[in-house]
């Protein structure tokens, strides 16, 4: 490859080449992103065919929770072997040590195949709404799962004790817990509790004891089950899991009351299931069950609540406190939360207390304190990296679920399933029916009996009913038949009720809430309503649960905000949606334009280009760019925004090269950016803006070469306007750009280009955006954000901001 | 009171009953609790609201009472505001703070609805002309801040402004450089708080039993 001379000049519209350049660009961009999207499916099945050879984790025998596995690194058979010693004692140039890398490599391709077929999925909008995702990753999983089967290849144990309930599943809880709607929750507190408890025992004694009964029939061949063995069963398979409910319902929208009930349901069962599993584990060795252990369950039942609950909030306050010092160690401060919410999980499960509702109960508590404390970054970083790793998690764990049906030995009676999965379905039925009616009159808004169909119908079971039965010990006899109904009751409800439930709930037409929707209007009007009932309880003489919120929230202002929060200024709601909205309403209008943001400024800019480029005839160009751009800019919020905009700019540009001919070229650039940005504002009158922006102009150069040039660009722009009128802006450019020389060959060029614009033309341009007249009356005062104007080169309504 | 009196107010509160909504232990709950505010008297002046403690920090305590004294408030369809209540026209204005019934019809639901943003409605227009303006909002939300904390008024105004903004470009989609915006009127309430499920978060649970002398105090 020969590199021309060449100055490439970044956003700013042009780009000089040198008279060697011929035409021939083609739209490569476009086309390497198509191929990225089929490169993707290849991949997969590469990865998948890689995997296969690399051998496989030895099964670990369930060790008692607590203690970590490790993994011992296994020589492959048959796979990749260094290079044998030569004769002689030669240094060898190619060696190779897999044994070394082979747990986390193994890991690590797992977990990237998982997501690639989460990738994959993607492709076609049409099947990830019909179908949940969970449903996809488990038949990717059977797929995978009957070629590792017919390789003769054991899984990884993911499914195990161990690494299910210590590494798979504390990140999924997490999730739940810290993006648990709070409001809504602490107002259904009770109808939750009433579903997770109640309903959870209701259901496991019922199909424990039909369950029972259906034993006795001959038919089955299934007499050896005794009493405590079908209860024991029946409390796996009736909690309701959190994974699979997630997963399904959040993509279908039902009323909040719903879907918080739902919701808060499938965490707190846990509680339930932990006493009732260990009790009848207990009891199952044992030949004769007395009342006391009856009693002592109920009491150890308090213990595991209460004691999950509690740890969860001690923790959640350290962690609070913790926060409120670390100002000047920001790029720690999301380890925090994470550390303290796992201490929370391992505390409890060293006690074997609810391990669930601990770490729940820690995220719920902590989240208000703790957003209160960090700076934006970290909170931004807490909330991706806990979606991240809860996504990781549930994919990993379906995905093993499809692998796992498949190399597990399976024992099949046809009478025990069909009756489970039957007995299951009209149990949870019955005990939504019963326990609404017992519980609606205490609701403020009864659930109808849509919604109760949708409680009863929602009740679905994943992969916690799946590690507890497969690590049930083996003196139970008939442990795999207990294997496969789980298995087939997984399936059952994942799979049909899963993708059953969204046309079904547009069917029956359950009440939605728009859970999209933040009008300012909405939340002065939430707050209004809240303050007006508040005085006419007040009024009456009455008690109510706004009366505890009220007193909780005083306790809350007087005395824990002020330990646990640094800077203790209460914030009211409705300003903080007001400024989240602003910050939105500035993001997307730099957005549409901050991809160029280094395009197009509407003032003289000096540049000085030094391309980077590895050719023998480098060029030096100078060039001076003057654009012709109307700007606008609104901002003073804070958000994270995502955009594709495409704006025209026009520019012009002259450059002097090494050879010393000068060449005047005009450029009509067309970019087209995808830029994300982040905008922090401190003040009314200086906002700091960091924006990051990746930008593909297309450039038509009507150069005197006729040359077209591809460029993409990476610019790191900060812009600092320093009053009202003034402003300054440096941006730096990095750009990576594809051009052609005579040869056709495409190669990068890298160059670092550093532009400083002063600014001009500011207030006029804020004039344009809104209409004349209204200013008069809503004097909305766009003018604190002038600084952007300069860097801006689109002019947007103000009517089209509130519209979008 | 003799056995007379009693057999006044019962029939009294059954009249009361069926016009109002409320159940009898309702009413008569109610009742005590407004012989208590008004210290036996027949009728309730602002004073008499005023002085109840509990209502000192709650930031729309001066709308709220003001409220109680609304005409349009008590179904009567003009404007302006009463000096003093009686035990009807406190049930009358209670009595939009009603739940919903279990199983209502769409139409009586909507009809709920009307009812209890019409309340909040009354509330932010002072003026009684229909519509709320600019600065009545203004004044609304400076209001609803001033207990929040350190906010400025500045703010507060353009939280208002912000608010108006978006009513207007809701209801009026894309507006001429010489239109001006009046105000919100009802029809434009109802449309923006279209998603917001008022019919549940508005009531109050008005208890069967007496609670009012489980509270030490007013």
């Amino acid at each position: 490859m020969i590199y021309d001379r060449v100055t490439i000049k970044l956003l700013e519209g042009l780009c000089h080449k040198p008279p060697k350049f011929q035409n021939g660009v083609k739209i490569v961009l476009l086309l390497l992103l198509y191929q990225m999207k089929l490169a993707v499916n290849f991949l997969t099945i590469g990865l998948v065919i890689l995997s296969l050879p690399c051998g496989s984790y030895t099964e670990i025998p369930p060790k008692p929770p607590g203690s970590v596995t490790v993994l011992p690194p296994v020589k492959p058979a048959g796979g990749p072997q260094a290079f044998p010693d030569a004769e002689n004692s030669n240094l060898p140039v190619f060696t190779m040590d897999y044994a070394r890398i082979q747990v986390p490599f193994e890991v690590t391709l797992w977990v990237l195949l998982a997501s690639f077929a989460k990738i994959g999925f993607h492709v076609y909008h049409k099947i990830t709404f019909w179908v949940p995702e969970s449903c996809l990753l488990i038949s990717i999983g059977l797929i995978v799962g009957a070629i590792m089967h017919s390789v003769h290849e054991e899984p990884p144990a993911v499914l195990s004790y161990n690494v299910f309930f210590l590494f798979m599943l504390p990140p999924i809880v997490l999730e739940s817990g810290y993006f648990m709607p709070t409001r809504p929750f602490f107002e259904n507190v009770g109808t939750v509790l009433w579903f997770a408890v109640v309903g959870t025992l209701w259901n496991s004694i019922g199909i424990g004891m039909s369950l029972y009964a259906v034993c006795q029939i001959e038919a089955f061949e299934v007499q050896d089950i005794n009493l405590q063995e079908n209860m024991l069963f029946a409390a796996i398979i009736s909690a309701v899991d959190p994974v699979a409910v997630l997963s399904v319902f959040e993509d279908v929208s039902v009323n909040e009351q719903l879907y918080i009930v739902v919701f808060g349901e499938c965490l707190f069962n846990d509680a339930v299931t932990v006493v009732l599993y260990n009790m009848f584990i207990f009891v199952a060795d044992m030949p004769v069950v007395e009342p006391v252990d009856v009693f002592l369950g109920v009491a150890r039942f308090f213990v595991v609540g209460l004691g999950g609950m509690g740890f969860g909030v001690i923790f959640g306050f350290v962690a609070s406190f913790t926060t409120r010092f670390t100002s000047n160690v920001r790029e720690i401060e999301p380890l925090f939360i994470f550390m303290y919410s796992y201490l929370a999980y391992l505390v409890a499960e060293l006690f074997s207390i609810s391990s669930i509702m601990a770490i729940v109960t820690c995220a719920l508590t902590m989240k208000y304190y703790v957003e209160e404390n960090v700076s934006q970054r970290s909170c931004t970083t807490i909330r991706h990296v806990v979606k991240m790793l809860g996504t990781i998690s549930e994919t990993l764990i379906f995905f093993f679920l499809g692998v796992v049906t498949i190399t597990t030995e399976h024992e099949w009676n046809w009478g025990y399933i069909m009756f489970t999965l039957l007995l299951a379905l009209v149990w949870r039925g019955l005990g939504v029916l019963v326990l609404t009616q017992i519980i609606n009159p205490f609701r403020t808004i009864p659930f109808n009996f849509k919604d109760q169909f949708i409680l009863g119908y929602g009740g679905l079971r994943g992969a916690i009913s799946f590690a507890l039965v497969f690590t049930l010990p083996d003196s139970i006899g008939r442990k795999k038949l207990f294997v496969t109904t789980t298995i087939c009751m997984i399936m059952f409800t994942v799979f049909i009720q899963g993708i059953s439930i969204r046309p079904l709930i547009e069917f029956i037409n359950v009440r939605r809430t728009n859970r999209n929707l933040e009008t300012i209007n909405v939340e002065i009007h939430s707050r209004l309503i809240e303050h007006t009932i508040a005085g006419v309880e007040d009024l009456c003489g009455q008690w109510s649960h706004y009366y505890w919120k009220d007193k909780f929230l005083k306790f809350n202002n007087r005395i824990l905000r002020k330990i646990l929060i640094r800077d203790n200024r209460a914030e009211s709601s409705i300003v903080a949606l007001y400024k989240k909205l602003e910050l939105q309403n500035a993001m997307e209008i730099l957005d549409t334009v901050s991809g160029d943001i280094n395009a197009g400024s509407s003032i003289v800019s000096l540049q000085y280009v030094y391309p980077l480029c590895p050719s023998s005839s480098c060029s030096f160009s100078l060039s001076l760019s003057l654009s012709l751009s109307l700007s606008l800019s609104l901002s003073l919020s804070l958000s994270f925004a995502f955009s594709l905009a495409c704006s025209p700019s026009l520019s012009f540009s002259l450059s002097v090269s090494h050879s010393l001919a000068p060449s005047l070229a005009c450029s009509l650039s067309l970019s087209l950016s995808l830029s994300l940005s982040l905008a922090l504002s401190c003040s009314l009158s200086l906002i700091l803006l960091l924006s990051l922006s990746l930008a593909l102009p297309l450039l038509l150069a009507l150069s005197l070469s006729h040359s077209l040039a591809l460029s993409f660009a990476l610019s790191l722009s900060l812009s600092l306007p320093l009053s009202l009128s003034l402003s300054l802006s440096l941006s730096l450019s990095l750009s990576l750009s594809l051009c052609t020389n005579d040869t056709h060959t495409l190669w990068p060029c890298p160059s670092l280009c550093v532009s400083l614009c002063p600014p001009c033309c500011l207030s006029y341009t804020s004039l344009h955006l809104i209409h004349p007249s209204s200013l008069t009356h809503y004097p909305f005062n766009l003018n604190r954000s002038d600084g952007y104007l300069s860097n801006t080169s689109r002019r947007v309504g103000i009517w089209s901001i509130y519209q979008g | 009171m003799g056995a007379s009196q009693s057999a006044r107010t019962e029939h009294e509160f059954q009249d009361l009953a069926d016009r109002t909504g409320f159940s009898l232990e309702q009413i008569g709950n109610l009742n005590k609790r407004f012989r208590q505010l008004s210290k036996n008297e027949e009728t309730l002046s602002r004073q008499d609201l005023a002085s109840i403690s509990a209502l000192d920090n709650n930031p729309l305590r001066a709308q709220i009472i003001n409220a109680f004294f609304d005409k349009r408030n008590l179904r009567q369809n003009e404007a302006g505001t009463v000096q003093v209540i009686g035990f009807e026209e406190f049930l009358m204005v209670m009595s939009h703070f009603r739940p919903a019934a279990m199983h209502i019809t769409e139409e009586e639901r909507e009809k709920l609805r009307r009812e209890k943003l019409r309340f909040v409605f009354n509330m932010h227009d002072t003026d009684s002309d229909g519509t709320i303006t600019l600065e009545e909002y203004r004044r609304a939300v400076e209001e609803l801040l001033s207990k929040a904390g350190t906010i400025g008024q500045e703010t507060a105004k353009a939280i208002a402004d912000a608010a108006m903004l978006e009513v207007a470009s809701t209801t009026r989609g894309k507006m001429e450089p010489d239109e001006f915006y009046e105000g919100i009127t009802f029809e434009n309430f109802l449309q923006i708080l279209k998603t917001f499920d008022i019919e549940t978060r508005m009531h109050v649970r008005f208890l069967n039993m007496d609670t009012a002398t489980m509270r030490c105090g007013k």
